[in-house]
């Protein structure tokens, strides 16, 4: 067997740059922070790519099938003799290719911040806590274990906090970050509470041990209910749900809008490529489980489906470049949670799974791409709004050709690579679901559409007044735009139903021209009314609005989702729980404290003068005491 | 020379003594009286040990080493007493007990 235990470096590479640059990086000048994380990760980047071929073309397989590979395992804790934490690294085909992912969309974006991040203030904090994210992101992505993928998953929360707030001198900025943490972490008690059912009722944390035919989840369930539904399906849901927050599925979604307050490399790690997918990839990771329990499954499709339609929808209204590119991830990541919760296992009945693995993977190079190409549009016309924009195309040549590839990929263009991945999931959902297909065809258009009209209005109409002439971004930046545009364009023909597949056997598909071509066509009418509606500037989306008067309205507002939580939690929950709570706690918790010490108090006060410093009282006292007890002695003593 | 004398005369004097010893130190403000009184409190102390000695067991001597020890002891005291009344007389030129009051809450 082939020695995997190296792969322990992937992830551990990230952690020293970390150590290295956070202590002792104010000690150089900035630049050699930027070239040691980027190197660091590099190396990390090379190990990946090494690490996938070794495993997909060398000795992965056995007998036909991806084998479950652990590549290097050390015990972290020891609870009892068969409750133990452990730390490790696991090699299967969504492992690797998660690692791949990581490790291309970090280095990219480790390499553009080099430039886009120059003469900022905070240089070394940004690269040593972009490493802190990609170590744990890493650690996430190779978990051996349930409870090494709940540390590793709070740690990417933290990361993502930190880098959210990374401008922590901005109102805007503080507030983004906190929203993030406290809705992530709200979610994440959800995924606790999943993680002690299942573990509580099979014994293990282990992922090879949960997901094998023969496992304690699978083979034995737990015959326990709770209101009527068996306790695999509570904590499959509640697992969901911690994957819901990260990944920002509707109605946990409303942190990742405010979280483009972060610089823009962070958004395009992760708010784009890695940390959003993570919940994706849980589910996918406890997929053999999720199959047992249709009901979770039906949970995780229609979540999914519903964010994808409802994120895109909101998506067509907004006019912050960044926000349109989170409203579309959202949406993206809705597909890949549709695709799993109609897919099955094994064979044509896992297509859903191959499918949403597929689209994570090329929906990473081109989304991260968007990002940083609205990076480098943001950094040459100093503004987040798109109809501050316009006529680009002459200034930002490189930029523009990168961003129309990653358009064409996300809208489904063939023979980019988002139609060959969207394609697979649009034909799991019409195998499955009617209703879901419809949705998701839906979807499918308005994605083109909003694409293109974000397209259109940065880089077509005409010229705004801008600052100083827009320029095109360094080198060091436009080369990562067009190695990821170039993923975007051929990632779609990578065989991946030859490599991950929800049984890790070869899975031979074909492509259905009955669901493919109705795809291209509404993606290609989305693409000509953006075009007829914003090519040029016309009154057209304008009189568009007012004829859809009140849902542009609620669209453009994001349809209250952020006014209803504020509305459940400032007056539900502060004005009905908490506010009771803090009287509790000030008149009943701190009234009896403070009475005891006011007792205390009065009493001594009455006492002390008892203590007068006189010599002759004290010694009158104690010679009445004396003269007392020896009366007591004499008289009353038998 | 005592021979003859009952022990409860001894007893009386010394009672008479000890109650003059208290009252003294009770009722008087001037420490160096009240130093005296305590000398009389000890004394009477030592009286009932030499009277018990000698009337009760004439073939023991314990209650004289007492009666000895407490005149050393006695001395000690006075000593360390007066010495420190000189420094309380030093720190606020006065040696009336009232006036000592400052260690009260």
């Amino acid at each position: 067997m082939f020695d995997f235990s190296y792969t322990i470096w992937i992830v551990l590479i990230p952690l020293i740059v970390f150590i290295v640059v956070g202590f002792w990086g104010n000690k150089f000048k900035p630049l050699v922070s930027g070239i040691v994380g980027t190197s660091g990760l590099f190396v990390s980047w090379i190990l990946s790519i090494f690490t996938a071929y070794e495993y997909f073309f060398v000795v992965g397989k056995t007998d036909e099938v991806y084998q479950q590979i652990t590549g290097y395992n050390t015990l972290w804790l020891q609870l009892t003799d068969k409750l133990h934490i452990d730390l490790g690294v696991l090699l299967d085909p969504i492992s690797v290719m998660m690692l791949i992912v990581v490790t291309t969309v970090s280095f990219m974006v480790h390499l553009y911040s080099v430039g886009y991040m120059k003469d900022e203030k905070g240089f070394e904090r940004f690269f040593s806590l972009l490493s802190l994210f990609t170590f744990a992101m890493l650690g996430l992505v190779v978990a051996t274990n349930i409870f090494q993928m709940y540390i590793f998953w709070e740690l990417v929360g933290v990361s993502s906090y930190l880098l959210i707030g990374f401008y922590y001198t901005k109102d805007t900025a503080v507030a983004a970050s906190k929203k993030a943490f406290i809705v992530t972490r709200f979610a994440d008690l959800g995924f606790l509470i999943g993680i002690l059912l299942l573990s509580y009722f099979t014994g293990t944390f282990d992922f090879i041990t949960l997901t094998s035919p023969t496992g304690p989840a699978i083979a034995t369930p737990p015959a326990v209910t709770f209101l009527g539904l068996s306790v695999l399906t509570w904590s499959m849901v509640l697992i969901f749900m911690g994957g819901a927050g990260k990944s920002a599925m509707f109605p946990l979604h409303i942190w990742l809008p405010d979280a483009m307050e972060g610089p823009t490399p962070v958004s395009a790690l992760i708010h784009a490529a890695t940390m959003v997918v993570a919940g994706v990839y849980l589910v996918a990771r406890l997929f053999p489980i999720y199959v047992t329990v249709p009901l979770a499954l039906h949970v995780v499709a229609w979540v999914g489906a519903f964010t994808s339609l409802f994120a895109a929808v909101i998506a067509c209204t907004q006019y912050d470049i960044k926000r349109v590119l989170a409203y579309s991830t959202m949406s993206q990541i809705g597909y890949m949670m549709l695709a799993l919760g109609v897919s099955g296992m094994g064979g044509h009945e896992g297509l859903g799974y191959m499918a949403s693995m597929f689209h994570l993977f090329t929906h990473a190079f081109f989304k991260a791409l968007l990002f940083l190409c609205a990076g480098a549009i943001i950094h040459a016309v100093h503004s987040n709004y798109m109809y501050e924009m316009g006529g680009l195309r002459k200034y930002l040549p490189i930029t523009h050709f990168t961003f129309l590839a990653a358009c064409l990929a996300i809208a489904g263009i063939p023979p980019f690579a988002g139609f060959f991945s969207k394609d697979e999931i649009l034909v799991a959902a019409f195998r499955h679901n009617t209703a879901l297909f419809i949705m998701e065809y839906i979807v499918a258009g308005l994605t083109a559409f909003y694409m293109f009209r974000l397209y259109y209005v940065i880089f077509w109409g005409e010229d705004r007044t801008y600052h100083h002439t827009p320029h095109e971004a360094p080198k060091v930046m436009t080369i990562p735009l067009i190695f990821l545009a170039l993923g975007s364009i051929f990632t779609g023909f990578i065989p991946f139903s030859h490599l991950v597949t929800s049984d890790r056997q070869v899975l031979e598909i074909e492509t259905e021209w009955i669901v493919a071509i109705p795809s291209i066509i509404i993606a290609l009418v989305g693409i000509g009314v953006a075009t007829v509606m914003y090519r040029k500037q016309t009154e057209l989306p304008k009189r568009f609005a007012q004829a859809l008067k009140g849902f542009y309205r609620a669209a453009y507002r994001k349809f209250y989702i952020d006014e209803v939580y504020l509305f459940i939690t400032r007056r539900i929950i502060f004005n009905h729980i908490s506010k009771p709570i803090a009287w509790f706690d000030r008149h009943i918790v701190d009234g009896s404290m403070n009475g005891i010490s006011f007792v205390t108090n009065q009493a001594s006060g009455r006492i002390k003068g008892l203590q007068s410093g006189q010599l002759q009282q004290y010694a009158l006292v104690f010679v009445s005491g004396a003269i007392i007890l020896a009366l007591v002695f004499i008289y009353l003593w038998t | 020379m005592f021979e003859g004398v009952p022990l409860t005369w001894f007893l009386i004097l010394s009672t008479i003594m000890f109650f003059v010893g208290i009252y003294g130190f009770l009722i008087r403000k001037n420490l160096i009286t009240i130093l005296m009184s305590i000398e009389l409190i000890l004394n009477s102390v030592c009286i009932n040990f030499v009277a018990f000695n000698k009337i009760l067991y004439p073939d023991h001597m314990e209650g004289m080493f007492f009666t000895v020890f407490i005149i050393a002891v006695a001395a000690a005291e006075a000593s360390v007493a007066i010495a420190i009344i000189i420094n309380i007389y030093r720190r606020i030129v006065n040696i009336d007990v009232e006036k000592m009051n400052e260690m009260k809450y």
